[in-house]
């Protein structure tokens, strides 16, 4: 499968077989290589701790950051542990509270996303996975503590979005950002979801038609043939991308951060009058 | 025996019944069509002249029909005191889809988009209202959808409004892509400065609402409502069964089942809707507008 990628052009399908690679370094990788002193806080205070998101605190430097991920698992009994990173509604939650957490002491918020989408399950329907996603879009717009949010793998629909309304949204180059699964999409749409190569190239997915299109503010190199190639490697240039921003919005006073990421959404649109 | 003659089917029976039928049937009366309407949940067959004054909800089972934008205005406003706003907003194809242009002239409504939004007034109250139109590309919601909503709460931010939403959609709008998915994060932070504000807002849940706009507005309301028996929920029923592998109860999704898990403040008829809201409008103090 390797060989594939390491040419220079690499198309949107190739793109979602690199986004979904079995090696590909996971949020848990991530956290553990850039932050130090990472302390894993648990559960939701109502249901329970959904192991799809880890979240808690720990240093980028000398910063102290609120850090939570969406995140797939290593191999095959992680995966199973962390339902394949799709969070139930009290991941959305945890989130959430570890967010709020972040806004009184006053720490940044980085989030890792790398999800094919909310889990679509029984529980989760009664446990209001809608609600939890969309209390997340209403709270995260408002948070006055800055967020950058970074996709590293798949981001899929609002179960990504629940955690990507964001001050600066990155993603790393082979990472995609979608609507739904490409698989899923060419189903509703041509009611044939064989025809997901396809679909990928047309619902416009990778970091490069994001930033194209302006919803991500940029892209994060990869190494040659992916991510998975040299994680330490990518874990670096993730760690460079996060200090320069924060950076820039640990000196912003709040009101114009608020401000400007309520416009920062606001101006996404493609109509005419 | 030619191969021909393996295809033309040998009468077996004589036909005079269904000659009856048809000679029967041609010599009825000629009915205009449309002036009955079968029921989707109880096949009784209703005059369309009751349905308009039972608020479209059926006479013998109590099902609440789905309605376009423009019926459920009529129903829900008082007479003649709407005006509908950014009915001009078009969208511009932004991942330049096949066909998508086509399909957006396909609706069964009068509605031009998938929402119809702007002011009017409950028992002479002023209210921000978004109307969702299941018949427009299944409500679905991409750019215009979320543009509109984006303003409508906007200006009721502005001008101190309370906003109602009726709820009716699919989701979010395929054709539209990543726009579409990104109208759920702009309508939700226009809805959290209103919330700012101390306004109210009112969702009313009908049927269906699903997927992103469950996942965003429909569940942002200070007051929840739903019709009954609106589907509404986040996943498909046949992505859930094929992910978990079971059969789902009957009435999973349904406004009913929601009730009990806590996710709907109330359930509330269409015939009483008026009232209900009205009622809730003044103990926030809303004021007439006179």
């Amino acid at each position: 499968m390797d060989k594939v990628f390491i040419k220079t052009n690499i198309t949107p399908w190739e793109s979602v077989e690199i986004a979904r690679h079995k090696d590909r370094s996971t949020g848990k990788y991530y956290i553990e290589t850039i932050f130090k002193d990472f302390i894993e806080f648990h559960g939701d205070r109502s249901f329970g701790d959904d192991k799809a998101v880890i979240g808690g605190i720990g240093a980028l430097d000398d910063i102290s950051v609120t850090v939570i991920a969406i995140t797939k698992g290593s191999n095959t009994s992680e995966n199973i542990e962390r339902n394949f990173g799709m969070p139930n509604p009290e991941g959305y939650r945890k989130a959430l509270r570890l967010m709020k957490q972040a806004e009184k002491f006053k720490r940044p918020v980085i989030c890792f996303i790398d999800t094919p989408g909310a889990f679509p399950g029984l529980g989760a329907e009664e446990r209001g996975q809608g609600q939890a996603i969309a209390n997340n879009l209403f709270e995260l717009s408002r948070l006055r503590t800055p967020i950058i949010s970074v996709l590293t793998g798949e981001g899929g629909s609002g179960g990504a979005l629940a955690l990507a309304v964001a001050d600066k949204v990155y993603m790393l180059e082979h990472s995609i950002y979608s609507i739904l699964s490409p698989e899923g999409f060419a189903s509703i749409l041509w009611k044939d979801g064989s025809r997901a190569k396809e679909a990928a190239k047309v619902m416009k997915i990778t970091a490069q038609d994001l930033k194209d299109f302006n919803i991500i503010d940029n892209i994060i190199k990869e190494p040659k043939g992916g991510a998975h190639k040299n994680p330490a490697k990518t874990a670096e240039e993730i760690k460079k991308i996060l200090l320069d921003s924060l950076k820039e919005l640990r000196v912003k006073d709040l009101n114009t951060l608020v401000e400007d990421r309520y416009n920062k959404f606001r101006k996404v649109g493609s109509y005419t009058l | 025996m030619s191969l021909k003659d393996l295809f033309i089917k040998k009468q077996k029976y004589a036909t005079i019944k269904s000659l009856l039928i048809k000679k029967s049937a041609e010599e009825k009366p000629n009915i205009p069509s449309g002036m009955w309407k079968k029921c989707d949940k109880c096949n009784t067959m209703i005059y369309s002249e009751d349905l308009e004054v039972s608020k479209y909800v059926c006479t013998n089972c109590g099902y609440h029909f789905r309605l376009t934008a423009k019926q459920r205005i009529k129903i829900f406003l008082d007479k003649n005191t709407f005006t509908e706003l950014w009915k001009e907003l078009k969208t511009t194809n932004p991942l330049k889809f096949k066909g998508y242009e086509e399909k957006l002239k396909s609706g069964k409504t009068t509605s031009t988009e998938a929402v119809v939004t702007g002011i009017g007034q409950l028992k002479g109250i002023a209210v921000a209202c978004a109307f969702m139109d299941s018949f427009f590309m299944m409500g679905s919601m991409g750019t215009v959808v979320g543009e509109k909503i984006t303003r409508l709460v906007e200006y009721a931010t502005e001008n101190k409004l309370p906003v109602i939403i009726f709820t009716a959609s699919g989701g979010a709008r395929m054709q539209e892509g990543i726009f579409s998915l990104m109208q759920m994060a702009k309508v939700s932070a226009a809805l959290a400065k209103h919330d700012d504000a101390g306004l109210l807002y009112i969702t009313m849940l009908t049927d269906p609402t699903t997927g992103g706009v469950t996942a965003s507005f429909a569940m942002e309301g200070d007051i929840i409502l739903s019709e009954p028996n609106a589907l509404i929920g986040f996943a498909g029923r046949r992505v859930i069964e094929n992910t978990i592998k079971e059969n789902l109860p009957d009435n999973f999704q349904t406004a009913e089942f929601l009730l009990p898990k806590g996710f709907v403040d109330a359930i509330v008829e269409r015939k009483n809707m008026r009232a209900y809201i009205y009622r809730i409008l003044i103990l926030h103090g809303v004021k007439n507008n006179g």
